[in-house]
């Protein structure tokens, strides 16, 4: 399958296609139950920190209810995170090669620190309330909810050097990408900013469930000390949630590298670079074969403002990004040479001092293997090609931006209006618990969008200005891929449907029953058979 | 001091030893939660007695899963053309482990949602699969990384797995995948004889000695695999730097049957690891029948991490040979992290380690006692 004759061959062009649609799939979904799991995690443990200083039992109920509901959604965050972790090497050996020496780290060090400390204490969330006085079971309860977060920090730091890979340098002798400095790694501005980011989404993601299934229980006249009590903090919590995922947004971290500002020009359908402060398009359609927007409505200064945290910085343009991308090309094709050389004589000093000045640049090389074989071949033609490809699919990019953006405002004001009503005297009006229902979908259309942001405006790039994503697969074929794919996508079907109806079997029964949840009355001809007797 | 614990290679001596650690630490607690799920069908039968012994296992199956999760991570960042590797080679048998193990979290939280017999049903023999299937493909993976995988690396070190699905599905490595699921049958019923009481924990210690009894059995017949050399063997033929760059495309391999016994022969303490391997499933046997359970249990973790370091100090130095280009085969001198990357991962295990014993263990000390009928009666909704 794999072309031996040169470094870096190819593969089959469907393949890689493949390979990405599953990791989108796989980690899509993963991501539907894993920002619930974040924010209901936390606010459980403010509504169990309550009980224990007040001992009032309401919010023990509350606690415990919620708690329920925690629960089947952290089973499937936990099924759908076990593929997560080792897809890296069934799908993606030759970016596990390239950069397990770096990405790798953060994955274990997750699973040292926060998924231990999750999943070691959730089963006693759920089993330890007789077995522990109300102190140590809040302990156990904040534990777990810190595990979650320590999960999301170092994730993040992962895929936010895949954004920025700070910290790490090529080997020509191992033929990968290797640690140079670990606390660059740890500290990269762009997964901070991502942390930050994510998990305030997550959070609002569990305000807007609670604010939604309270909502649903005021309107129908039920538990409503319970749903009250969850509405006010859910509505509290919300908005300082959703205050903090768009002012802390991450585009903070988008100055940083050609293609964090080539996502950032792509979002914008910034063709050309515009004097500081530059005006942000409010709508218009993008096209790639123009180099235009069309019908564009901007707002002044906004842009600026977003990007640059300020307005005398520049944001450059798609066109002047790639004009940069055929200079780096050109000094990686050096690279390559080099690094052709020292295969052939490692001792070659003058091929190791070239490969060591421009080795930063190897990545961009590497894009012309989709055209040619060997890039010091290349053509000016082919080189143009090249560097138009680190271009992102601009409409899908500037669409799907403006959709996050647009929840997480209408989120925002759903937020507002319900806390100001709930500080009022009077009752609240019934028009506002319709609103929270309504409101329930919005964080997963936001946060779904947000991840296709960030990473489909990666590409090219697996990882940013190192490795392009065609290069990164395993060597499978294609049926191999198909069978998995459909694999997964029946598999996590039947588990969504079973989750979803769980859930709403859940909520209708309310917190009373909190075990058992459906109504399947003993006596029927079913449930004879599971008295103790019955199935010797 | 710090220069020579801090050493490439010792770094890379003391990685190969938790990587060990780890693959024992993952078999030890979570295998006895994956034979627990082998045995449900047999040892418990009305819906009751599976929810004894789900609950024996509910509060606690979570974070022992994470030895599974956290072997995956610690390879990918210790010995990243392992995981590379291993994971696209043995592509569908990777696919089929985890399927199973994707039933597992749903099943145990799923199953008591609702009182339809049916559905409970359904979910036990999800927790069967989740149980059986991963304990049978991780023994059939190490009979394979021991006769040697088809693979070879390009120049670019792109691992290229040059065998099928069904190559790995061969009678030897099906015997190891044997050995694998007896050894964690006997774990899952020393865990029931311990934890579950009634008739669940009276079946476990009627199945519990016969388990153990087939695995010592096993394990002494893939001795004897090895002695005739059925069971493969390498030998790096070049001399061997411990503190060269990762690239494994530099030595030189032989396949050599009967090599996986040269370390023992070297060492003749080292007899002592497989010794044990016999002696311990057999005493667990014996506290079985003696009605010692925890003495039992005690034995049968021993067990489990003695036949497991046995095929590692075997191996040793390798990780995963090649039979198609034995000189591209992975070994622990050559297919390790950088020095930085491997002196950092250190330092995190070195602190979080403890710390996750020392809470892992309180929680285990909160849950004490026996798991009866009774006690999940009285538990109502907070039990599975």
């Amino acid at each position: 399958m794999a072309n031996e004759k040169g470094l870096f061959a190819m593969f089959d062009p469907l393949l890689v296609d493949l390979s990405r649609l599953q990791f989108a799939l796989t980690a899509l979904y993963h991501f539907l139950f894993v920002p619930l799991t974040l924010g209901l995690s936390v606010m459980i443990a403010m509504m169990e920190t309550v009980y224990v200083m007040t001992r009032r039992t309401i919010w023990r109920d509350m606690t415990k209810f919620w708690g329920v509901l925690f629960g089947i959604n952290f089973a499937l965050g936990v099924a759908t995170g076990i593929t997560m972790e080792f897809q890296f090497g069934m799908n993606w050996a030759y970016y596990s090669h390239y950069v397990g020496d770096v990405f790798g780290a953060p994955l274990a060090i997750e699973g040292l620190m926060a998924f231990f400390l999750e999943a070691t204490f959730v089963g006693l969330f759920f089993f330890g309330w007789e077995r522990l006085s109300a102190r140590a079971h809040l302990a156990v309860t904040w534990l777990t909810a810190l595990g979650t977060n320590f999960s999301a920090l170092w994730i993040l730091i992962a895929n936010g050097w895949m954004q920025n890979p700070v910290g790490s340098t090529f080997n020509p002798d191992t033929m990968r990408m290797e640690v140079t400095d670990f606390m660059a790694v740890l500290f990269n501005p762009v997964a901070q900013a991502k942390f930050v980011h994510t998990v305030s989404a997550g959070y609002v993601c569990g305000a807007t469930f609670v604010l939604a299934v309270s909502g649903w229980y005021l309107l129908r006249h039920r538990h409503v000390a319970l749903a009250k009590r969850s509405f006010v903090i859910a509505a509290a919590f919300g908005l300082a949630s959703s205050l903090s995922v768009i002012v802390l947004g991450d585009e903070s971290g988008y100055a940083l590298t050609d293609n964090q500002k080539m996502k950032l020009a792509a979002i914008e359908a910034m063709w050309e670079t515009e004097d500081a402060p530059a005006s942000f398009t409010l709508f218009g359609l993008p096209s790639l074969t123009n180099h235009d927007t069309a019908y564009g409505i901007h707002i002044p200064w906004m842009m600026g403002l977003i990007g640059t945290r300020s307005i005398d910085k520049q944001i450059p343009g798609i066109d002047q990004l790639v004009d940069k991308a055929k200079g780096r090309i050109r000094s990686g094709i050096v690279a390559y040479d080099a690094l052709e050389t020292l295969k052939q004589n490692g001792t070659d000093a003058d091929a190791r001092s070239a490969f060591t000045r421009h080795s930063g640049d190897l990545g961009y090389a590497l894009l012309l293997k989709r055209y040619l074989e060997d890039p010091r071949q290349a053509n000016d033609q082919q080189i143009d090609q090249a560097a138009w490809s680190v271009v992102p699919g601009v409409a899908p990019l500037f669409f799907s931006f403006r959709i996050m953006v647009l929840c997480a405002i209408v989120l925002l004001a759903v937020f507002a209006i319900s806390l100001w009503h709930t500080m009022r005297e009077e009752e609240a009006p019934r028009w506002l618990f319709r609103m929270a229902v309504l409101a329930a979908p919005l964080p997963w259309i936001a946060i779904e969008l947000g991840w296709f942001v960030a990473e489909f405006g990666r590409q090219p790039w697996i990882i940013e200005g190192v490795l392009p994503t065609f290069l990164a697969t395993s060597a499978l074929g294609v049926p191999d891929l198909l069978l998995t794919i459909a694999g997964f996508t029946l598999v996590y079907s039947v588990l969504a449907v079973i989750e979803v109806k769980l859930m709403l079997a859940a909520i209708r029964k309310g917190p009373e029953v909190a075990g058992v949840i459906e109504g399947w009355h003993p006596g029927t001809a079913e449930d004879v058979a599971l008295s103790p007797q019955a199935g010797e | 001091m710090i220069d020579f614990l801090f050493s490439y290679e010792t770094l890379r001596f003391i990685w190969w030893g938790l990587l060990g650690t780890l693959l024992v630490g993952f078999a030890v607690m979570d295998g006895f939660d994956m034979g627990v799920g082998a045995l449900l069908p047999f040892v418990a039968r009305t819906d009751i007695e599976r929810r004894v012994a789900i609950n024996t296992i509910g509060p606690v199956w979570e974070g022992n899963q994470v030895w599974f999760i956290l072997g995956g991570g610690a390879i990918f960042a210790a010995w990243p053309a392992l995981y590379a590797l291993s994971f696209s080679g043995f592509y569908l048998a990777m696919f089929l482990v985890l399927f199973a193990l994707i039933l597992r979290p749903v099943g145990f939280k799923y199953r008591s949602k609702r009182a339809s017999r049916t559905w409970r049903t359904r979910w036990d023999w999800a927790l069967f699969v989740g149980g059986a299937v991963p304990a049978l493909i991780f023994g059939v993976a190490v009979g394979n990384a021991l006769q040697g995988v088809p693979f070879h690396l390009t120049p670019d070190l792109r691992p290229i797995y040059d065998g099928s699905f069904f190559g790995l599905l061969n009678p030897v490595a099906l015997y190891c995948g044997l050995v694998s699921l007896a050894m964690l049958v006997m774990h899952g019923a020393a865990w029931l004889a311990f934890k579950a009481d009634g008739t669940v924990g009276a079946r476990a210690r009627t199945i519990g000695p016969k388990a153990a009894i087939v695995s010592a059995v096993l394990f002494a017949g893939g001795g004897l695999l090895v002695w005739t050399g059925l069971l493969g063997g390498y030998r790096v033929t070049s001399p061997i730097v411990w503190d060269g760059p990762s690239n494994p495309l530099r030595k030189s391999v032989v396949a050599d049957g009967g090599a996986w016994l040269a370390n023992f022969q070297a060492h003749p303490v080292l007899w002592l690891v497989p010794a044990l391997g016999i002696l311990a499933p057999l005493s667990a046997a014996a506290g079985f029948r003696a009605g010692r359970e925890g003495l039992t249990f005690l034995a049968s973790k021993l067990a489990v991490a003695m036949i497991i370091t046995t095929a590692g100090i075997a191996m040793f130095p390798f990780l995963l040979p090649s039979s198609t280009a034995p000189d591209h085969s992975l070994a622990a001198f050559d297919a390790s992290s950088s020095r930085a990357t491997l002196r950092t991962m250190l330092l995190a295990v070195g602190i979080f380690l403890p710390i996750i014993l020392a809470y892992t263990a309180w929680v285990y000390r909160v849950l004490w006692g026996k798991v009866s009928e009774k006690s999940i009666e009285q538990a109502g909704h907070s039990a599975y």
